[in-house]
């Protein structure tokens, strides 16, 4: 088979090229070039592309880089700077995944003549007796990425692999080893690519969009500090939200930039009876009832009710989460994956609760 | 690197393969006359006799004085010494360019916050926003012989009046790098006080070039050392890639109108093929006063192919054995919007189509039936995935 491999220039997507070539596969390899600004992490530095290609010349493979850039600009960095600026916290893999990983290179791959894409998630493919697929749970359970990967659609997961999903990331590892690949204990990528560690969100948003300083208030709207920017806010954020030592430990349960406040409360005020999801995408069709809900990558899945359609009029594509116990409310933005067991059903984006502003619902 | 099908190289203006006699006169620099010519002994005289020997060789090719020829590492060292060793003479001074130059030239003149200029549909500068642009604070004016993507060749003759109507104080650059293999850049670049070639472009090795500094110039080196060049360029000189150089300078020199007959037949039929098997393409470079091929180096076919992505078509024509580029390479080796095509005006989406097919000294016939039959079906196919 015709297999072009999504390189990163780490470890995971290294093996899975070496795994698919393994198997008698007519391997390409491919880097994806898609943020030119600086940086100091994740997948598409120069020294990144570099490690790809020198893994491909070493198991010799051809290998390319696409530019696609231009796309990442549009489906992953503006609106990961429109969504902090209407006080939500986005995800931005996830947006890369689909739109960059998926989407595109799938599209390009079909164009070019391969019949599947894989890419080193930590991740598995199921097949139903019906033909319908599902992302399910990797065989490491600590690197599982079921979660980045859960807008999926059939027709993607039809020609997806992911060769390295069935093994330990330690497996992997050794593996890179004993193939003398150069990136073997090269360091996992933790941030988000196109911000720096060292600037964080800060940096990266302050010449893109203008940071609105604002009041903190408690739930009777008393003013009880300050921030520099409510942009940079998440909901159940603690620390850095200027509120006086000492008494009860409180949590911002609600960032809104045009009213340029914060609201904080206590963390039982923090805690909801129910999550409302937006941007719903199933695996194949939607599902209600007991599931369990996964509120971020490396998140404990805790259970809940889906019930579909959401509680507000207009809520085509909306479902809400009944929790089982009161669970943490969700910084808007984030994506919240339903699973079955080890496999996802679907998933969408956080929505803020109905009663924005106001004190959490009890 | 699988080996793959039999490859047609079109892509000559990135590098082209040196000529047998280059390569027969490095290897003894190679090997047993090792010498270092700065030297004085007998193994570094004869060193110094083979640089000399190749400077009186390229100072022919280049219509000058020996002792104004600078052996350099290639064309962007050339490019660079040329602008910023122009403005380090005058302190306060600015460069221009239009924005259609390599970034060879670009770099440096952005760097010191020079002045860029428009070109017109073909590539070539615009008269009016170069003379606009010049002034008593220019010190370096840098107008390219022959453009690295598009292949159009300028007529110095008109640059240099306006310089020195504009700025009558500065000295006029000229990156002849993609003109040499095609051109006597020694009537042709006799305007400029300052030009540029790179030698794997024409037949010698990669790693050497050199830089004309016509007497009078004043110019401030890049590289100081030992003071090598006459002071104009330090370091130790590649011998090997110097002596290789002058001998496909040589060999140039004696067949390149025979070449350009040749080869530009054969582009005529690549591009003319193209034009008729393909709907939707646009060949750049010609165009309003410049209607036809006569006015681009002959080894040029370029052409823009609406609803094609040039890096998909790029990676179908590599499958197929057809080497060929759209536009510089980023260092990732991505291909980037071209910086030349958005210069002429051409829109993004048009531009992002855009394929360089390259001609060279060992292109013959097969190649271009070859490239007749794969870039269409590649173009076709990329079509109908988007359907």
């Amino acid at each position: 088979m015709k297999v072009l491999v999504a390189m990163s220039g780490g470890v995971d997507s290294s093996v899975a090229a070496a795994l698919l070539q393994r198997d008698g596969h007519e391997v390409v390899g491919v880097t994806m070039k898609l943020w030119g600004g600086p940086s100091d992490a994740g997948c598409c530095s120069v020294s990144d592309v570099d490690d790809a290609r020198r893994v491909a010349d070493h198991l010799d493979i051809d290998h390319h880089t696409f530019d696609f850039g231009a796309d990442f600009a549009r489906h992953v960095v503006d609106p990961y700077v429109g969504d902090h600026q209407a006080g939500r916290t986005p995800n931005p893999c996830i947006a890369c995944n689909r739109h960059l990983k998926f989407d595109r290179l799938m599209e390009r791959a079909a164009a070019l003549g391969f019949e599947a894409v894989a890419t080193g998630h930590h991740a598995r493919v199921t097949t139903h007796a019906d033909g319908t697929r599902r992302v399910a749970r990797g065989a490491d359970r600590a690197k599982d990425q079921s979660y980045v990967l859960h807008v999926l659609d059939q027709g993607a997961l039809a020609r997806v692999r992911f060769p390295v999903g069935d093994r330990t990331k330690a497996e992997v590892r050794n593996l890179a080893r004993a193939l003398g690949l150069r990136t073997a204990d090269k360091p996992d990528s933790q941030d988000v690519c196109f911000v720096s560690a060292t600037g964080g969100r800060r940096a990266f948003l302050e010449p893109r969009v203008a940071l609105t300083p604002g009041r903190v208030v408690d739930g009777d709207g008393l003013v009880v500090g300050r921030v520099e920017a409510v942009e940079l806010v998440t909901v159940g954020q603690r620390r850095g939200l200027g509120l006086a030592g000492g008494g009860e430990a409180r949590f911002a349960v609600h960032a809104d930039p045009v009213a340029a406040t914060v609201t904080v409360g206590s963390a039982a005020e923090l805690l909801t009876a129910e999550q409302a999801v937006g941007g719903v995408v199933w695996a194949a069709g939607p599902c209600s009832g007991a599931t369990l809900v996964q509120c971020s990558a490396h998140g404990v899945p805790r259970p809940g009710d889906l019930v579909l359609g959401g509680t507000a009029s207009d809520c085509a594509g909306e479902v809400t989460v009944r929790w089982h116990r009161p669970e943490r409310r969700v910084a808007p933005g984030q994506s919240v994956v339903f699973y079955e067991g080890d496999e996802v059903v679907g998933g969408g984006t956080a929505l803020s609760p109905p009663a924005a502003g106001g004190p959490a619902p009890r | 690197m699988s080996p793959g099908p039999v490859l047609t190289y079109l892509d000559h203006a990135a590098t082209t393969p040196m000529r047998p006699e280059a390569l027969d006169a490095m290897l003894p620099f190679l090997t047993d006359r090792f010498g270092n010519p700065s030297g004085s002994h007998r193994p570094a005289r004869a060193a110094r006799r083979a640089v000399d020997d190749a400077r009186d060789v390229m100072a022919e090719a280049l219509g000058c004085e020996p002792g104004e020829v600078v052996f350099t590492s290639g064309g962007t060292e050339a490019d660079n010494t040329a602008v910023a060793g122009a403005l380090a003479c005058r302190p306060g001074s600015v460069a221009v360019a239009p924005a259609a130059e390599h970034q060879a030239v670009l770099a440096p003149v952005e760097a010191a916050a020079g002045r860029l200029v428009g070109v017109d549909g073909t590539g070539r500068v615009d008269h009016d926003s170069l003379s606009a642009a010049l002034g008593p604070d220019v010190a370096v004016v840098s107008v390219m012989l022959a453009n690295n993507e598009v292949g159009t060749v300028t007529p110095l003759e008109e640059v240099v009046v306006l310089v020195a109507e504009h700025a009558p104080g500065a000295v006029l650059h000229t990156d002849a790098v993609q003109a040499f293999p095609w051109l006597d850049v020694a009537p042709a670049a006799a305007a400029a006080g300052l030009v540029s070639v790179s030698a794997h472009k024409f037949g010698g090795p990669q790693g050497v070039g050199a830089l004309v500094v016509r007497r009078g110039v004043a110019l401030a080196p890049l590289l100081r050392g030992g003071g090598q060049e006459r002071d104009r360029r330090s370091g130790t000189s590649n011998v090997a890639g110097i002596v290789g150089m002058a001998a496909a300078a040589r060999v140039l020199q004696g067949d390149r109108s025979e070449v350009v007959a040749r080869v530009g037949a054969l582009r005529d039929r690549l591009a003319d093929g193209l034009l008729a098997a393909v709907p939707g393409t646009v060949e750049t470079g010609v165009g309003g006063a410049w209607p036809n091929r006569d006015h681009k180096v002959a080894g040029s076919c370029h052409l823009c192919f609406d609803d094609v992505e040039a890096e998909a078509l790029l990676f179908l024509l590599d499958q197929a054995g057809v080497c060929a580029s759209a536009a510089s390479s980023c260092a990732s080796g991505a291909a980037e919007p071209s910086h030349v095509l958005a210069a002429m005006g051409m829109d993004r989406a048009r531009a992002g189509g855009s394929l360089r097919l390259s001609l060279g000294w060992t292109t013959t016939e097969a190649d271009v039936d070859h490239a007749l039959t794969v870039v269409p079906a590649a173009v076709a196919r990329l079509r109908q995935a988007r359907l």
